[in-house]
């Protein structure tokens, strides 16, 4: 096939030989990840909102609407936001300490700063509401100051809070790492206070791993469960997150509810997901300046 | 072993990195790509090793098409930009690796693999370095290693991609003069991709200029230097003088400036092209050439001194830069500022309206 | 640490002081004290008490399960993030992006709805579970059902360790292995895995910490059939619900040392990856 051509040079890229890949394995890696994603993620994913799109949209709103389903919604949102900003702050505060400071046991605090990554959730909330409750370790304490974490919304921020530290410490660290110390060297030598520095210089560099972090941490408490459902007393229309609603719903065998709930929340989480990820490409590319 | 190339276009995307690309590499000889980033040249390497596949045209290794052959069996030699050595080998499994990954059938002997492994080190002169790991070795050291991993197949054709570009200058010259023995004595058909246009001339038989993946000139390093085809390969290969005017009735003039050219130069706009050894430097004005300037910087590092040059009456885009014998500046003592004329022994003549330049010689 | 001394934001004695106390204080009352209470509370009655708390019948059943359920998911989550991480660090294709989004999808989705969305499609009325019902296959409310929900929530972790590690790495090496005429699996095997095996052994060791804790998705489907379906951290709920504290934590300490083992392994991972 290939010396017949060669007189007359074929005049179009149709008529070029498939591009081989120099590196085996294309079709059969390709072949196994769309496999797989097919069948664990898109299958399912797209039962769901199949199933929620199956019961006519007065009935599906009719359930997302219920003043109970809506009072979690509150919860949730305003829980996960309370714990993201918790977040943000406490997670600027501990990459910038693991990063700019050498003292001892700074390798164990780092270490230990993905344990609620690694620990189930369901330990995570007996924990969290064991240490919480009237008489745990904490517990007695703000009792005494008149505060209440067990089984109030509060405790819902904790446990959100805890389940999702390691996102801003993590996406911080990294930017923190890579500064140049040139930066702060030249703001300084102009005059400028540590304060200002770190408004104008660092605060520039850091703001968009903050809120990469802080997103990520509001999506992961959105829908938090395990940790959740322990330390929340779960009282209807005070202290249920979206998650244990779904639950509920299932429990009392309403499928159709559940679903419709579960369809609201996906789609919340996949926009979420999108706009992180978008937001992170720009963001990227603007480092790197593409 | 020759390397034929015929008719070799390569897209990516939408981005045309080779257009029509048409090449012999003749057999035992060492053969440069040179050419700017961009210009194509590792791409066009990168297809001679079956490492990239063109959209079209032949690939052809002594009249036998490989286009269509895996880089697996091609069995060229690579040696790669950033040598790529496996990190977590030592030196002598990194050489072993193409024997280690033959069939089982042609694969030699454990005592035959570690005999040639050792010879190979030898060659390199690198026996003592067999245990240690890429990270413990400086830049030289791992492109040689590199460079016995690749000859560990016996390859007929040997490619290297920017062999010396990470090597700091000293060594660099080292590893050149050094690879260029070696060729000598293995005779094997080498290819290299370089941007630096020294490295091209001092170490190869034959240099291929790109530029915007186009083939601007195929010669030899002496014929590439002294007739350049074009503006581009003409700056590409070094400093360069240009006087742009207008040809009338045999003299170029632009300005205050003018040049009698010899016979048979039509009237047209023209840009005359000169390398600083082509260029003599004069206190008074010749009847030749009226090409006055004032000194503009004086540099005395090296083997001539450099004398930049700003045009006095006239104008060009870059200063020019004329050389001079150490003993003629202790003889003259040009200062900055004093006002010089330049004259022209040899030059380049590139006109609007002729395909070719002309070179001019006024001895 | 670094030869040069740079005069930097928060050097002064006082602000360096203040901030690790800070920080230190914080990580204590939110991380150590937590995890310390787990062993507190799980040896309250003594190591003889912790001995017949873990050696109790359920528990024993439900650690039983979750290794065989982390023994089912882990493989299989690695064989597809190795291919997927292969797959986008070593081609181009168009979709590739889009392919790496797709698989951050289970970290952003409630463990309740990925519970769910097997349930409605395996469930007895759901299109599959209906179709396979027929032939008295029952995925749900028993372990297939687990592990199935288990390999979703966990399908992430091999590939996302492994991808940036790999797309750092560059495809320079492979190109060396095949140049020199190694197979496919030959390059897999001798070239790529040797560079890749400790990001790959966290990302394991992550994904078995997530599939023998996950609790959400699973509770979900497994119906909580003590002695039957009930994996640890299910056990865990069922005993803290029973008010045996002391139990629940006993069964949370083998969760817990699991998590601390993943953290000491990142550690050495990290280390190592540091040294290169």
């Amino acid at each position: 096939m290939a010396t017949t051509e060669l007189s007359e040079r074929p005049a179009k890229r149709l008529s070029a030989p498939a591009t081989k890949r120099v590196l085996p394995g294309f079709g059969l890696s390709l072949g196994i990840s769309l496999f797989f994603i097919s069948l664990v993620l898109l299958l399912p994913i797209s039962g769901l909102f199949i199933r929620a799109a199956g019961m006519g949209w007065e009935q599906f709103w009719f359930v997302i609407t219920d003043p109970r389903v809506v009072a979690s919604y509150k919860v949730t949102v305003l829980a996960a936001l309370a714990a993201s900003l918790f977040n943000c702050v406490f997670g600027l505060l501990l990459a910038w300490v693991l990063v700019r400071y050498e003292f001892p046991g700074r390798r164990l605090l780092d270490a230990i700063m993905d344990l609620p990554f690694a620990l189930p959730t369901a330990v995570a909330g007996i924990t969290l509401a064991t240490l919480f409750a009237e008489n745990g370790w904490y517990g007695q304490y703000l009792a005494k100051l008149g505060i209440e974490v067990a089984f109030t919304p509060l405790g819902i921020v904790v446990a959100m809070a805890f389940t999702s530290l390691p996102f801003v410490v993590r996406t911080v660290q990294p930017v923190l790492e890579e500064m140049a110390p040139e930066d702060e060297e030249a703001a300084m030598s102009l005059g400028a206070s540590d304060m200002t520095v770190f408004r104008k210089i660092l605060m520039p560099t850091l703001w968009p791993a903050i809120v990469t972090g802080g997103a990520l941490s509001f999506a992961r408490s959105l829908g938090e469960y395990g940790a959740v459902i322990f330390i929340a007393g779960n009282s209807p229309y005070v202290s249920e997150v979206i998650s244990l609603m779904i639950f509920v719903r299932l429990e009392e065998y309403d499928f159709p509810a559940a679903s419709a709930i579960a369809a609201v929340v996906m789609t919340i989480s996949l926009l979420l997901l999108l706009v992180i990820n978008v937001w992170q490409g720009r963001y990227l590319k603007r480092l790197q300046g593409g | 072993m020759s390397i034929e190339i015929q008719g070799i276009n390569k897209f990516f995307d939408k981005f045309q990195a080779l257009h029509d690309i048409n090449l012999t590499i003749p057999d035992g000889q060492l053969t440069a790509l040179l050419g700017p980033s961009g210009s194509g040249k590792t791409t066009l390497l990168r297809i001679i090793a079956g490492l990239e596949t063109p959209e079209e045209g032949r690939i052809r290794f002594s009249g036998k098409d490989v286009t269509d052959l895996h880089v697996r069996d091609r069995r060229v030699g690579f040696v790669f930009q950033h040598y790529a050595l496996f990190r977590h080998m030592t030196v002598a499994e990194n050489v072993a690796f193409g024997l280690n990954v033959l069939p089982r059938k042609e694969r030699p002997g454990k005592p035959e693999i570690r005999k040639r492994v050792k010879d190979l080190l030898e060659m390199v002169q690198l026996a003592h370095l067999a245990n240690r790991y890429p990270t413990q070795l400086s830049g030289g050291q791992k492109q040689r290693i590199a460079l016995a991993r690749a000859m560990a197949m016996r390859p007929e054709i040997l490619l290297l991609d920017e062999p010396f570009g990470a090597l700091d200058a000293k060594v660099r010259k080292e590893l050149r003069r050094w690879l260029r023995s070696l060729h000598d004595e293995l005779h094997f058909t080498s290819v290299f991709v370089t941007h630096d246009q020294e490295e091209a001339l001092e170490l190869s038989d034959q240099v291929v200029v790109m530029s915007s993946g186009r083939i601007e000139q195929v010669d030899s390093p002496v014929e590439l230097y002294g007739r350049p085809d074009s503006r581009f390969v003409f700056e590409f290969l070094g400093q360069v003088n240009v006087l742009s005017g207008k040809i009338r009735d045999g003299i170029m003039r632009q300005g205050d400036a003018w040049i009698r050219l010899p016979e048979g130069c039509e009237n047209d706009d023209a840009q005359l092209y000169l390398r600083p050894h082509e260029v003599r430097l004069t206190q008074d004005a010749s009847d030749r050439a009226h090409l006055p300037f004032r000194i503009e910087a004086i540099n005395l590092i090296g083997a001539e001194v450099r004398i930049e040059l700003k045009p006095d009456g006239w104008e060009c885009e870059e200063l020019w830069e004329v050389g001079i014998s150490h003993t003629e500046f202790n003889a003259r003592h040009p200062q900055r500022g004093d006002r010089c004329f330049a004259v022209p022994d040899v030059g380049h003549l590139f006109c609007e309206h002729a395909a070719e330049p002309t070179t001019l010689d006024w001895r | 640490m670094a030869a040069r001394k740079h005069r930097r934001v928060g050097d002064s004695p006082v602000v360096r002081r203040s901030l690790v106390g800070l920080a230190v204080a914080l990580t204590l009352l939110f991380l150590f004290m937590p995890l310390a209470l787990i062993f507190v509370q799980a040896f309250a009655e003594g190591w003889a008490g912790y001995v017949s708390n873990i050696l109790n019948e359920y528990t024993l059943h439900a650690i039983g399960l979750t290794l065989f359920v982390a023994l089912l998911t882990v493989p299989l989550n690695m064989v597809f993030g190795v291919f997927l991480a292969w797959l986008v660090t070593r081609f181009r294709f168009p979709g590739r992006k889009l392919l790496t989004t797709l698989i951050d999808i289970p970290f952003a989705v409630s463990p309740v709805v990925a519970g769910l969305l097997f349930l409605l499609l395996y469930g007895s009325n759901g299109w599959v579970g209906q179709w396979l019902g027929e032939y008295d296959i029952q995925l749900m409310f028993s372990w297939p059902g687990i592990v199935m929900v288990t390999v979703f929530v966990t399908c992430p972790f091999v590939a996302r360790e492994l991808i940036p590690l790999m797309q750092q790495q560059g495809r320079e090496e492979e190109e060396a292995g095949v140049v020199l005429g190694a197979s496919g699996w030959q390059l897999f095997r001798r070239v790529t895995l040797p560079n890749i095996r400790w990001a790959l052994l966290y990302g394991v060791i992550l994904t078995n910490a997530r599939a023998v804790g996950e609790f959400g998705a699973v509770s979900v489907v497994s119906g909580s059939i003590r002695g039957q379906t009930n994996t640890l951290p299910l056990q865990v709920e069922l005993l803290y619900q029973d008010y045996n504290t002391v139990g629940a934590f006993a069964a949370s300490s083998l969760l817990a040392g699991i998590a601390l083992i993943t953290l000491v392994v990142k550690a050495i991972v990290e280390w190592r990856q540091s040294r290169n």
